[in-house]
């Protein structure tokens, strides 16, 4: 059984009197341990399809099977449930809490299930995490006080400390330099590599999408080419 | 735990912009501020004015004799001498709300010392409770005691008045104040409590044991100095025999005691002070006051009493009411600053809750769940509301403090006036803490993560 399964996923907007049709019936199937990345132009329908594999969204037809359960027709306190317990999210503007040591950042999705962790357990886990991204020398320190690559560096230690199964980056290397891109692909491939999490890369440019082993370009709300670059182990 | 986790990051939120934490606290701090001090300085008002009135004799009761009715020809309140002795025995031993009973044998005469002489208001023949009853304090020397009045000793008490008027600057305790030609040595100077509440000079007065005053005394007993003028009718007469003591202050009588009782008509006394246990027991004083007269006085049911109470009970009523009103037109005033310190919190919540906008976003991307959100900003709100709320206690405290130290205002500490204001601070932050928090809750994640 696959880990995602999108079947004849459609949403629509409406304004006003109009219909929006954004995405048109879309399927796609992903398994655990890939990494994907989805592109196409502005207005494609990309990052409509991420919220809602992301579980932010509902679609408004259609079925998504998450790790073996239909999501797509949960109420809103369950889905936030499904983003905490099996996703984790990146995003192109880091969304760090301002004022607040990285550690704290870290651990933050914690506080919201984590009731059986203790405040011990859950530091640990927090440390355990930025040293993961290379930031152990760094947990105290408020993001002002970071680079954009640091940044993103905690916002990714953020999202992996719930352990979850996926792990969604929405144009994560948007705001950072070329050098400091490569380090967080690198990180992505990493654990990707190690901890087989499955990675769903939102971006449009060619390069970031090339670091990825299978790139699928979204036109007009549907899935225009899907090309494997390297077979998931 | 879970709830002191939030509680912790509320903390942390709240600290993360101090600045605008105490000015929205400030709003908070100055309400509860003002309730807290109008509560203890009203409190305290309204205690000092109980103790004024009580030094007024509002706790006490008045006991007249009744008129006597003879031939058509009513005698006019106070006539009758039948209060004895017996009765302030009897109403001590019967009744319960009593505290104390001192009887009243009152004269009217002149006063000399040295070479000025002066005709004070009252001349009061009392017992040694006297003083307690009437909020009498001693400025100088020592009160009456009980021994002094069982032998009718020639000792008085003097008020600032007559210390004023005779003295002139001198010492008087200890000297011989000379009243009506009869030598009373002054034990002890009243301290002086101004003009009653009808605007008498209360302290023109001389007060001494009611044994020396009757039986030492010129027109003791006569009931009362408007009676006197009716004395061609019998009642009073006998009782002018105890005017026949002759100057050097030879006692005609023995001093009175128990065994050595002397007649009815020659131990009366003028009036009895009785004084309630609380201003609460007053009522029920008065009653039992009234049974016990009628019981020593063996009079049929079927018979009306044959003496008078009074009580200033309504005015004491009608101060206090006085004083909780106007502390509760103040605490209305107060209560409006705490409205508008708790609309000061929801404005800035508001505007915490857009500037916070992404934040929310993020938080429910990660898997918070709308009520987590709720919570966050109630608790937050509820953290603000509750520390400006203890901040208010101490500063209005400090105030009430202050105030009674500079002007004088008495001030006592209000237990209940602190739980309210924790309650209603709290009750604040929940009511106007509620809608920005809902606001924030139902906020669409994606929305909230895109805004700018």
């Amino acid at each position: 059984m696959s880990l995602i399964e999108l079947k004849d996923i459609k949403k629509t907007y409406v304004m006003g009197d109009i219909l929006l049709p954004v995405l048109k019936g879309l399927s796609l199937k992903a398994e655990k341990g890939e990494m994907l990345a989805l592109t196409g132009v502005s207005g494609s329908g990309k990052s409509t399809l991420m919220n809602i594999l992301g579980c932010l969204d509902r679609p408004t037809s259609g079925e998504y099977w998450l790790d073996g359960a239909e999501v797509s027709k949960l109420d809103n306190d369950a889905r936030a449930m499904v983003r905490n317990r099996k996703i984790g999210f990146v995003f192109q503007n880091f969304n760090l809490l301002a004022r607040t040591s990285a550690l704290e950042n870290v651990i933050m999705p914690l506080g919201y299930t984590a009731s059986h962790m203790s405040e011990k357990e859950m530091v640990e886990a927090g440390k355990a995490m930025l040293e993961r991204v290379g930031l152990g020398d760094r947990m105290d320190h408020e993001p002002s006080r970071l680079s954009g690559g640091q940044q993103q560096r905690v916002a990714i230690a953020r999202a992996l400390v719930n352990k979850p199964q996926i792990l969604f980056a929405d144009e994560p290397t948007g705001n950072l330099d070329s050098h400091m891109s490569d380090e967080i692909l690198d990180i992505f491939r990493e654990i990707n590599a190690n901890e087989h999490v499955t990675i769903i890369l939102v971006t449009h440019e060619p390069d970031v999408a090339h670091r990825a082993k299978r790139i699928i370009k979204l036109v007009d709300g549907e899935i225009a080419d899907d090309v494997i670059l390297e077979p998931t182990r | 735990m879970r709830k002191f986790r939030v509680l912790k990051n509320a903390v942390k939120a709240i600290c993360r912009n101090p600045t605008r934490t105490f000015l929205t606290t400030l709003g908070i701090v100055i309400g509860i501020a003002a309730v807290i001090a109008l509560m203890e300085v009203g409190a305290g008002a309204q205690k000092a004015l109980q103790n004024s009135v009580a030094s007024m004799g509002v706790n006490t009761i008045r006991v007249w004799p009744g008129t006597i009715v003879r031939g058509g020809v009513s005698t006019g309140a106070g006539a009758r001498a039948n209060l004895t002795m017996t009765d302030v025995e009897g109403i001590m031993k019967n009744c319960d709300s009593v505290a104390r009973v001192s009887p009243i044998v009152s004269v009217r005469g002149q006063i000399i010392y040295g070479g000025k002489n002066w005709s004070p208001f009252s001349i009061n023949g009392v017992s040694a409770d006297y003083l307690e009853i009437s909020g009498w304090e001693i400025e100088e020397g020592e009160p009456i005691n009980q021994r002094q009045v069982d032998r009718g000793a020639k000792v008085c008490l003097i008020g600032a008045t007559i210390v004023r008027e005779l003295f002139d600057g001198e010492n008087p305790v200890g000297k011989g104040l000379r009243i009506q030609n009869v030598v009373f040595k002054i034990i002890g100077v009243l301290k002086a409590k101004g003009a009653n509440m009808m605007g008498m000079d209360q302290d023109d007065c001389v007060i001494a044991p009611w044994t020396s005053v009757k039986a030492r005394l010129k027109g003791a007993g006569s009931t009362s100095v408007t009676s006197a003028s009716s004395s061609t009718t019998t009642t009073t007469t006998s009782t002018t025999t105890a005017s026949s003591t002759y100057t050097e202050g030879v006692s005609l009588y023995p001093p009175v005691s128990n065994s050595n009782m002397p007649p009815v008509r020659f131990a009366n006394v003028d009036s009895l002070v009785v004084e309630a246990k609380s201003q609460e027991d007053l009522y029920k004083a008065v009653e039992e006051v009234s049974a016990s007269l009628r019981e020593t006085h063996r009079l049929a049911p079927d018979v009306t009493d044959d003496f008078n109470i009074r009580t200033m009970a309504e005015f004491t009523n009608f101060l206090t009411q006085q004083t909780k009103t106007t502390t509760n037109l103040l605490l209305c005033v107060a209560f409006v600053s705490l409205v508008v310190g708790g609309v000061g919190i929801m404005n800035i919540m508001l505007v915490s809750v857009t500037e916070r906008t992404r934040e929310i976003g993020l938080r429910m991307a990660v898997g918070a769940r709308a009520r987590d959100i709720l919570r966050q900003f109630l608790i937050e709100s509820i953290v603000i509301c509750i520390f400006g709320g203890i901040v208010g206690i101490l500063v209005g405290h400090g105030t009430s403090l202050a105030l009674s130290k500079f002007m004088g205002w008495p001030v006592s500490l209000s237990y209940s006036a602190i739980a309210l204001s924790v309650g209603v601070s709290a009750l604040v932050g929940v009511v106007f803490g509620y809608y920005p928090a809902w606001k924030a809750a139902r906020l669409d994640p994606i929305e909230a993560l895109r805004y700018e």
